[in-house]
């Protein structure tokens, strides 16, 4: 009787034991295959963890859906926006002719475009949807630079593994690794429906990153920093969003 | 009686050790997902049918609770705080535990029979008249006889199939739908559901379905006897008349090795 129970104990411990080393196991493979996301530490790691990686290793380099022209939303919905600064109004007051995006960090070339300088690289458009973590959301045609662009005539260096970009509003900056980087649907927006990007909507320049949710496709973009670690930005985590109780990846 | 029989000379328990783990853990990360599912709707407690939807767009239907967002329409005058940091986190963390139990627990299921043994309704009782007999049994409030403590009825039968094979998959199915990135893997997942809105429209529904089942669940378990049917859950022992308490015991004596004696003689 009790030697079927320690036998039944002993198998449950090993069990346990095996099960503890499997996940040991697998969070050192994530981390050395870059499957980790810099916000895995912490008790929801190993759910963040698992979900980055099932979605690098499932969705590589596959495109957001796109939507044919008859679906764009008749009521777009801009969300709300934090007060925006006098630096903002002061450029909106000189028609953003002055505005500029500093590329700096693992680059050849660190540059500050002027949104000109931007629509002479090649131009892309897409219609995706917008998606809000709240589960809202909205179809609208985005028109502008992909990222990667920008990436290379900057001369994007090979160490690079995550892009880190920046809001004029300081409280909101973001980082996105290469597969999101060098997405040919991350752009660079600066229209939206054939018309300029309105200001509730980001313009300026806002990164559509189709694939992951609304709150890393920042607004008032005026800075890219390409770079192999995420540890020395902010708090360590990434991006504003897990300093803020959110996660770091976004795909879902 | 022979169940009762065999079940006190083989020391079988009502349901298997494999079987009560994964009911737990599943148990656990299901209260999770609601909670953290509920904060969720907090932030948007509006729902749409199509793939766009936002508070500019006529909802087919709405909750009538207050939002966690100043954006939404609610009718009340304040704006509760905001938990979906924790909530996104803790939900997907809680679903993949779910799911993974849930895969393990099906191919254990396939293996070694236990659905066709004790959940796919037994040879004479595949029938709408015996479904029908068990259900009149419940309209008359009989509480379940001593063969329902060692075995399954035909509704219970149906009703953990339903749940096991229809809705838990559809819930993944519709949770899946809502992913950006595994949309982009595999956007068949939230096109053949009508788009993105109905997509979510269907996980809070089928979630409601799922909410309903446990409430019943515990309701039927609280009316058949609670701790009766909560020790053969956690310990497996399910004591019948028959049976003498000994049995009972075993468990609890056998991790005690510091004193044996008296129990190995």
């Amino acid at each position: 009787m009790s030697a079927i129970s320690r036998r039944k104990f002993v198998t449950a411990g090993i069990a346990a034991t095996a099960g503890l080393s499997g996940i040991a196991a697998a969070a050192g493979l994530a981390r050395h295959y870059g499957l980790a996301p810099p916000d895995c530490s912490g008790i929801y790691g190993p759910g963040e963890t698992l979900t980055y990686a099932a979605h690098r290793l499932l969705a590589g380099n596959s495109p957001a859906r796109e939507f044919p022209r008859s679906m764009i939303s008749k009521e777009p919905f801009a969300n709300e926006l934090a007060p925006l600064g006098d630096d903002f109004k002061r450029l909106q007051s000189g028609g953003f002719s002055d505005w500029r995006i500093f590329v700096d960090g693992m680059v050849a070339h660190p540059a500050a475009l002027s949104l000109s300088d931007l629509k002479g690289l090649p131009v892309r458009s897409q219609i995706t949807e917008v998606v809000c973590e709240e589960g809202w959301s909205y179809i609208a045609e985005w028109i502008g630079t992909p990222l990667s662009e920008v990436l290379k005539a900057c001369a994007l260096l090979p160490q690079a593994r995550y892009i880190v970009y920046y809001s004029i509003q300081r409280e909101w900056w973001e980082s996105v690794d290469m597969a999101d980087a060098l997405h040919p649907q991350t752009l660079l927006t600066y229209a939206m429906n054939n018309g300029d990007l309105p200001v509730g909507f980001g313009g300026p320049l806002r990164l559509r990153v189709p694939r992951q949710l609304g709150y890393k496709n920042v607004k008032f973009i005026t800075r890219l920093t390409a770079t192999d670690s995420l540890k020395k930005f902010g708090k360590g985590l990434g991006s504003s969003a897990p300093e803020g109780g959110y996660a770091w990846y976004a795909g879902i | 009686m022979a169940a009762a029989a065999s079940l006190r000379n083989s020391e079988s328990h009502r349901h298997a050790a494999f079987v009560r783990v994964t009911h737990w853990i599943t148990a656990i990360g299901f209260i999770a997902l609601l909670i953290s599912g509920a904060e969720i709707v907090i932030s948007h407690p509006r729902f749409y049918w199509g793939e766009t939807g936002n508070v500019l767009t006529r909802p087919l239907f709405r909750i009538p609770i207050p939002s966690s967002r100043s954006t939404v329409p609610t009718g009340y005058g304040y704006v509760l705080p905001d938990q979906n940091g924790w909530s996104r986190y803790l939900h997907f963390q809680a679903a993949w535990a779910v799911v993974i139990t849930g895969v393990a627990y099906a191919i254990w299921g396939f293996w070694t029979g236990h659905f066709r043994s004790n959940l796919f309704p037994a040879p004479g009782d595949r029938t709408w008249g015996a479904f029908l007999r068990g259900l009149a049994k419940y309209m008359r409030l009989r509480r379940p006889d001593q063969a329902e403590a060692l075995s399954y009825n035909v509704l219970q039968r149906t009703t953990y199939l339903f749940v096991i094979f229809v809705l838990f998959p559809l819930v993944i199915w519709t949770g899946l739908a809502m992913s950006p990135g595994f949309n982009a893997a595999v956007p068949a997942t939230v096109n053949l559901l009508g788009g993105r809105q109905s997509a979510r429209t269907l996980h809070f529904l089928v979630s409601a379905l799922l909410l309903l089942f446990l409430i019943v669940h515990v309701a039927m378990v609280v009316w058949a006897g609670f701790i009766c049917r909560m020790r053969a859950m956690i310990t497996g022992a399910m004591p019948t008349g028959t049976m003498p308490p000994r049995t009972v015991l075993t468990g609890p004596v056998s991790l005690q090795p510091e004193r044996p004696s008296e129990e190995r003689t």
